[in-house]
């Protein structure tokens, strides 16, 4: 930097590339946001409307498409069984992983360290590659078309990643608390239960919050698992849905537009949660 | 233990406690790993090995696999022209991912960086498609990619530059791949940015300001500061986006089912189709069993030379 420039074309010079830097992030804003806006005003316009002119404002608003899906019995039923697969999933998500990671953060035995990285085999042996074996598990069990079957898969392929996201936080809490309530008389669960949960909180947060997400987007365990259309899931349920009204794009454009709804609401609501797991879990592999 | 603790005195009073407690840490340690082992035992680790026994059998999944052939299937897969497709097309994806998705990704990191006015709602709305599902993602472009330009917004916006005329994208074989790349970076850049934006902020800001002190120019600063900084972040982010490339199944799916003419026919695709369209299982086994292991010899070559060197430094 020379020092010779007069103070307003430094900046200038200072503001331009500032200028550029916003017009490029806003473009990409606008690449990402159009086609999540064309679909919203698209599900609020008539079926013919969405084929003669599809680019326009939604007016007037016409609100048909949407009352056709909350009608729609399947709908409900589809929005209960990802509801139900998601809860449980996460709850035993969290609990069993909490358990493992607290032992790896906190206690030392022989092959520790060959144990630990039997439990990230799960990240090498991602569900996509594993489905076939899976499924073929899952038959012989006898849980094909159950939503036990779906639960059970997905809790076992979220474990690996939440065990290292969680053994990392746990890892940070200083061990002076863990000496400290065992001189007090706590035992190894006694300070699990009363003392790190508590205050793993965010942690615990950041996996359940990652945990859902992965849950209620799946589609591949419930396609494999599950036949019976009152055991569909969301996704499988749009998949299928868009299958059978294909012309009808208004009427899809509704119905992903309603079951993108909650998903988009709880984003904003858990999006550092979700941030932090990710880039926890992404940056100590 | 001591060899003389028979002798119960003061002095070893300490250490009968302490075998307690032993006792007691041993059950907490075996209780507390018992749920994950079962759920990992027979959801992961039986079946890969049950994947691998099936793989020598011809098998369509109804009673037991008798017709044992060998390694016929892996033979076959190596073989197929379409197999061989698909490991193709997983590798351009590959190719284009390190090459367009990630750098593109780092580029917007730097430029929100740590201190943008208005960085958290960049974050924001960035990271927001990562969050919907490859089945939504797919079908709200399908719809975009209509070859009509009056209905698909891509040709749209096409046919406004004159002199372009609007693509069938999804329906034509050698668009096809460049249209799902396209789609796909759309859903995963705001991760790719998410994990460079944590990366940038572990680095020490005292150190750019030592290099600006010594006059260094910004696009200096990038390459020969930043960039370097961020070495960890950037070799884990080309481990997930290889792996994850390997994971695509919905998206591609949904959108062309990995048509036309297999065009977009990558490894997941073609084992859904072999195991749960075709219902050869002891083929789709062997493909598994392909993955499987190109995905383990992957992540341990970088378990081993990538990630230890980093732990090294």
């Amino acid at each position: 930097m020379s020092v010779n420039y007069s103070y307003q074309s430094r900046t200038f010079k200072k503001n331009l590339p500032r200028l550029f830097q916003y017009f490029v992030l806003f473009l990409v804003v606008l690449i990402v946001i159009v086609p999540l806006v064309m679909i919203v005003f698209g599900a609020l316009k008539t079926r013919g409307e969405f084929m003669t002119r599809p680019y326009t404002l939604p007016i007037p608003l016409n609100w048909e498409n949407y009352v056709k899906v909350l009608r729609m019995p399947v709908f409900w039923s589809m929005l209960r069984n990802s509801l139900l697969i998601m809860s449980v999933t996460t709850i035993g998500v969290v609990l069993i992983c909490s358990l493992t990671a607290f032992v790896f953060s906190r206690m030392k035995f022989r092959g520790q360290i060959l144990l630990f990285n039997f439990f990230t085999l799960g990240l090498m042996f991602p569900i996509t590659i594993a489905i076939l074996p899976v499924y073929l598990i899952v038959r012989q069990i006898g849980l094909t078309n159950n939503l036990w079957g779906v639960i059970l898969v997905q809790t076992s392929f979220q474990l690996s990643i939440c065990i290292v996201i969680l053994r990392g936080f746990f890892m940070a809490i200083p061990s002076e608390l863990q000496d400290a309530a065992y001189i007090d008389g706590c035992n190894a669960f006694g300070f699990f239960w009363r003392i790190l949960l508590p205050l793993s909180r965010p942690a615990l947060a950041a996996v359940a919050s990652l945990t859902m997400v992965a849950s209620w987007n799946d589609l591949l365990v419930p396609l494999v698992l599950l036949d019976k259309e009152k055991l569909w899931t969301l996704p499988l349920g749009t998949m299928q849905f868009q299958g059978q009204y294909g012309m009808d794009l208004a009427l899809i454009a509704a119905f992903i537009t309603l079951s993108t709804v909650p998903a988009i609401i709880f984003y904003l609501f858990a999006e550092r949660q979700i941030i932090s797991g990710l880039t926890a879990g992404a940056l100590k592999y | 233990m001591k060899k003389n603790s028979f002798n119960l005195d003061v002095q070893t009073l300490p250490q009968k406690i302490g075998s307690t407690r032993l006792l007691q840490d041993r059950m907490t340690i075996v209780l507390f790993l018992l749920p994950a082992l079962v759920f990992f035992s027979i959801f992961l680790v039986y079946p890969v090995f049950r994947s691998v026994y099936y793989s020598l059998f011809s098998w369509k999944g109804f009673g037991p696999a008798v017709d044992f052939i060998g390694l016929n299937n892996f033979k076959r897969i190596l073989t197929d022209r379409i197999f061989l497709k698909a490991v193709g097309h997983g590798l351009l994806i590959v190719v284009l991912s390190l090459s367009i998705q990630l750098p593109l990704s780092l580029a917007l990191a730097l430029m929100v960086g740590r201190n943008l006015s208005g960085r958290a709602f960049f974050r924001t709305i960035f990271f927001m498609p990562f969050v919907l599902s490859e089945v939504i993602t797919g079908i709200m472009w399908l719809i975009l990619f209509n070859p009509d330009p009056k209905r698909g917004f891509v040709n749209a916006i096409l046919t406004l530059i004159p002199g372009l005329k609007a693509i069938p994208w999804l329906g034509d074989t050698r668009t096809v791949l460049l249209a799902i790349f396209v789609v796909l970076t759309w859903k995963y850049f705001g991760f790719y940015m998410l994990l460079y934006m944590a990366g940038l902020q572990n680095i020490p800001s005292e150190i750019e300001e030592a290099a600006l002190i010594d006059g260094v120019n910004k696009r200096q600063m990038i390459t020969y500061i930043t960039i370097p900084l961020l070495g960890s972040t950037i070799r884990t982010s080309v481990y997930l986006s290889v792996l994850g490339s390997l994971q695509v199944f919905a998206l591609i799916w949904i959108m062309t089912k990995g048509g036309p003419v297999n065009a977009s026919e990558v490894m997941s695709t073609y084992m859904y189709r072999f195991s749960f369209v075709r219902f050869e299982l002891g083929y789709g086994s062997a493909v598994a069993t392909v993955m499987l292991l190109i995905s383990l010899v992957f992540s341990l070559v970088y378990l081993r030379f990538v990630r230890q060197a980093d732990y090294l430094n």
